[in-house]
């Protein structure tokens, strides 16, 4: 790992202040100089790896005692950007009103790291991508724009499948994304002109021409809350993977229904382990909506949200998996007891 | 500050951005330092050591360390407590699993200094004067282990798993234990061991 200054940030203008400073505005805040510090679980990571060199470290885990609020209140949920995934995950009102936001932060991960990571800083994991990962590989276009992407022609298997462009196809990692988009989550960001709140689809940027830019957050930004409009008992988060547990996704879902007298009203669909950002499935939910479940509208729905997918040479097994994996969280949701 | 470091052609100018933060951003937490706020240590320049207090098993300990250092580090190389173990040493494997306050995370991804303040629990600290922890023996009674090197970051997670209400079956114990990988497969006797203590541990 590479020398790094280090300080705590006690205060959020303090911890801006100090990120904005080492921010340029025509390079991406990944490799900003300095890098905020939250549970740790993806920087220090790459840190060892070198993937990520930031010259000083701003610890903000001190801003937690205003940051990680867990209000589901009345018919809106607030979620603060420090609040542990482990915390959300058991929180008796998420599980009751949120399922697919309390299983898909229990599903990711072990339980070590759902105690350390924060939903601020697991929105803004980076790919697993194995050429990302290894500095030896020197064709990575996320961190050397322009030298190409080893993942095109090489092992493949875990990469997207939507969402891709000929310069990236590194998969978005996580899994409570997938939840927050499905549910119309907005993200509150707080910066050198104070807070703002954008959907929180508009956080996350597909690869395009500029796999190294990864977010909309501008120099010196930090997320400092999620929120969410009306209750989604009926919601279900589904992971298909090589591992029972502690496995990142081969392709996951989160359904969240609105069902009267076996009328679906609304529904919503995201998914997971396929994709190169969290991806709302807006095909399937358009034909799902105002009609009765059955398996058949399952599959049309399964079908509609891969339309666009586009396999690699390991890879494209994870169509018709994906496709399986909607049509069962589907079920699920469906018939779950609410 | 911004003015100084944002005018360089690269935000890649390590050399710069530490002039500039020296000279501005920094200083109001020095002054809160100078004032006694005991919390707001820093490590201003990377090439220094830096003081750091760190509460283990019930006990101070003054360090002078390198900012990179992680807790597993500073437990191992400085303080000479190697019960916790360095496995994969990226989170991955759950050899260095220790509480911070009562929660069970991986040393190894943790920096010390931002453990500053935090009551740190290892292998080390677990028993009571010569009585093993209940975890300790149900490990040795179910024969929970083989090579044993994983076994300290076993023991000290299925404490927590206990603790926080996950040990009630043995697909819930196989689940919230999954952070804790054993190659030589004790997987069975590991069930068992904590299926043994967990009463007696809720018991108090």
């Amino acid at each position: 790992m590479r020398p790094f200054s280090y300080q705590r940030a006690t205060d959020p203008d303090m911890a801006v202040q100090a990120l904005s400073a080492a921010a340029a505005a025509n390079n991406p805040l990944t490799q900003a100089a300095a890098q905020p510090l939250a549970g740790g679980t993806t920087l220090i990571d790459l840190m060892k790896l070198d993937v990520m060199r930031p010259a000083a470290i701003v610890d903000i885990n001190p801003l937690a005692h205003g940051w990680s609020v867990i209000e589901p209140n009345g018919d809106n949920l607030r979620l603060g950007a420090l609040a542990k995934m482990s915390d959300v995950a058991a929180h008796d009102g998420i599980q009751r009103n949120y399922p697919v936001i309390a299983n898909s932060l229990k599903l990711a991960a072990s339980a070590q790291l759902r105690n350390m990571a924060t939903l601020g800083g697991n929105v803004m994991q980076r790919t697993r991508c194995s050429y990302f990962r290894d500095v030896s590989y020197e064709n990575c276009n996320k961190r050397h724009p322009g030298s190409g992407c080893a993942a095109m022609d090489g092992v493949n298997r875990m990469h997207a499948v939507l969402g891709i462009s000929d310069q990236c196809i590194a998969t978005y990692p996580g899994d409570f994304a997938q939840a927050l988009i499905a549910l119309d989550a907005t993200v509150e960001i707080t910066g050198k002109a104070g807070t703002r709140s954008m959907p929180f689809a508009q956080l996350h940027k597909a690869p395009g021409s500029t796999p190294d830019i990864e977010t909309t957050l501008q120099p010196g930004e930090l997320i400092s809350a999620f929120a969410v409009s009306g209750r989604w008992p009926r919601s279900v988060y589904l992971k298909a993977r090589d591992r029972q547990s502690y496995e990142f996704a081969l392709s996951s879902a989160a359904v969240a229904l609105d069902v009267q007298d076996g009328t679906i009203k609304d529904a919503r669909v995201a998914l997971g382990g396929v994709a190169t950002v969290p991806w709302r499935a807006r095909e399937a939910e358009a034909l799902l909506k105002g009609q009765k479940f059955d398996e058949a509208l399952a599959q049309r729905a399964a079908d509609a949200a891969f339309a666009d997918a586009r396999g690699r040479r390991h890879n494209s097994f994870k169509i018709a998996l994906g496709k399986r994996v909607v049509a069962r969280a589907l079920q699920q949701a469906v018939t779950m007891e609410i | 500050m911004s003015d100084k470091s944002s005018s360089k052609a690269s935000a890649f100018d390590r050399r710069a951005f530490m002039v500039g933060a020296a000279g501005s951003a920094l200083v109001p937490i020095t002054a809160r330092a100078a004032a006694g706020d005991t919390s707001a240590s820093v490590a201003q320049d990377p090439a220094l050591p830096v003081e750091v207090t760190l509460h283990v098993n019930g006990k101070d300990k003054r360090l002078s360390i390198d900012p990179r250092t992680t807790v597993l580090d500073a437990l191992r190389e400085h303080l000479k407590l190697t019960g916790s173990k360095k496995g994969c040493d990226h989170g991955q494997c759950g050899a260095c699993t220790v509480l911070i306050d009562d929660r069970r995370v991986v040393s190894c991804l943790t920096l010390a200094l931002a453990a500053e303040g935090q009551e740190i629990t290892t292998i080390e600290g677990l028993a009571t004067d010569d009585r093993l922890h209940p975890m300790q023996q149900a490990f040795i009674d179910n024969d929970a282990f083989q090579c044993g090197y994983c076994t300290p970051g076993q023991i000290m997670s299925a404490v927590a798993c206990v603790k926080e209400g996950h040990a009630n079956s043995e697909a819930d114990i196989r689940e919230y234990m999954s952070g804790n990988i054993c190659r030589c497969a004790a997987y069975p006797n590991i069930v068992a061991a904590v299926k043994q203590a967990a009463p007696e541990i809720m018991k108090g």
